[in-house]
C-alpha cells in the first residue's frame, strides 16, 4: 500500500465517523466540532485529488466562517440537548429512505466504475490558485459577478429577517 | 490496492447518505441545516474527484460556486432560525406549523 493509499483510508475513515456523530450527537454544540472535523478530512481529500486552492478554501471558509456562525448562533440563543420526540416510526421511515439513497448511489458507482478509465496524470499547476482564476475570470465571468450579487442579496435578507419591527417585535424587544 | 475513482465517489455517496438521515430523522432545524452542509461537501467531493479524474479544472470551479452558494444559504438560513427562535420560541421544525403542513 502506497502513502496515497493510507491516507485516504485515514481521512476517509474520519469524514464518515465525524459525519455520522454530527448527525447522532444530542448537543448542537457537539455536531458543529464534529463537523469542523469532517471539513477538515474532507480538505486533506481535496489536497490529495490535486486541489490545494479548493483545500484552502474549504478551510478558510467552512471551518473558518460557516462554523463559527454556526457555533455563534448556537452559543447565543443558548441551545443545549434538544427534546426529541420524533415518533420511531418516522424516525425508521427517515433511516430506511436514506438508505436507499445510499444504495441506488452504491449500484450505480459500482456497475459504472468497471468501464472508468485509470485517473490520467494532470498537467503541472493542476488546481493552483493561478490556473483557477485564469477560467473564473474569462470563461465564468458573468457566473462569478453574479455570484457576488448573490452574496449581497444573502447579506441584505439576513439583515432584512432579523430586524426588529417596533410594532410586532419579538417577545424581547426593548 | 490502488485509490481510484470508485472510491472517491463511494465516499461521497456515503456521506450524502449521511447527510440525507440527518436531515430525515433530526428535529432540531440547526442540526438539519448542518446535515445540509454535510449532503453540499459530499458532491463537492465528487466533483472534484471527477475534476482530478478528466484532468479538467472546471469541475473545481463549479466548486467554488458551490461554496458560495453554501455560505449565502447558511446566512440565511440562520437568519430564518433566529427569526423562528423569536417567534416560537423553540428549535424544533414541528413548531413551524403556519401553513399547516
Amino acid at each position: 500500500m502506497g502513502l496515497e493509499t493510507i491516507l485516504f483510508l485515514l481521512l476517509a475513515v474520519g469524514a464518515v465517523l465525524t459525519a455520522l456523530l454530527v448527525v447522532t450527537s444530542p448537543s448542537p454544540i457537539g455536531s458543529a466540532l464534529y463537523l469542523v472535523g469532517t471539513m477538515f478530512c474532507l480538505a486533506g481529500l481535496y489536497v490529495l485529488l490535486s486541489a490545494p486552492f479548493l483545500a484552502a478554501i474549504q478551510i478558510i471558509v467552512y471551518a473558518g466562517a460557516i462554523i463559527v456562525l454556526l457555533l455563534f448562533v448556537i452559543m447565543l440563543l443558548n441551545l443545549r440537548r434538544i427534546e426529541e420526540v420524533l415518533p420511531k416510526t418516522w424516525r425508521v421511515a427517515g433511516l430506511v429512505v436514506s438508505g436507499l439513497i445510499l444504495f441506488t448511489m452504491f449500484l450505480a458507482i459500482v456497475r459504472g466504475s468497471s468501464v472508468l478509465p485509470a485517473m490520467p496524470d494532470v498537467p503541472t499547476g493542476f488546481g493552483k490558485v493561478s490556473e483557477l482564476g485564469k477560467i473564473l475570470f474569462t470563461k465564468y465571468l458573468y457566473a462569478f459577478e453574479a455570484t457576488s450579487v448573490l452574496l449581497l442579496a444573502a447579506m441584505i435578507g439576513a439583515v432584512a429577517l432579523v430586524r426588529k419591527d417596533g410594532k410586532e417585535g419579538g417577545k424581547d424587544a426593548s | 490496492m490502488q485509490v481510484e475513482l470508485a472510491h472517491y465517489l463511494l465516499l461521497g455517496a456515503v456521506l450524502f447518505g449521511i447527510g440525507a438521515m440527518g436531515v430525515l430523522t433530526r428535529k432540531n432545524l440547526i442540526i438539519i441545516l448542518m446535515s445540509v452542509e454535510l449532503m453540499l461537501n459530499s458532491v463537492n467531493l465528487s466533483f472534484i474527484a471527477l475534476a482530478r479524474h478528466a484532468a479538467d479544472q472546471e469541475a473545481q470551479v463549479i466548486v467554488f460556486f458551490v461554496l458560495c452558494v453554501a455560505a449565502a444559504e447558511v446566512a440565511v438560513g440562520l437568519a430564518i432560525l433566529i427569526s423562528v427562535w423569536r417567534k416560537r420560541g423553540s428549535m424544533n421544525v414541528d413548531a413551524m406549523s403556519a401553513l399547516k403542513g
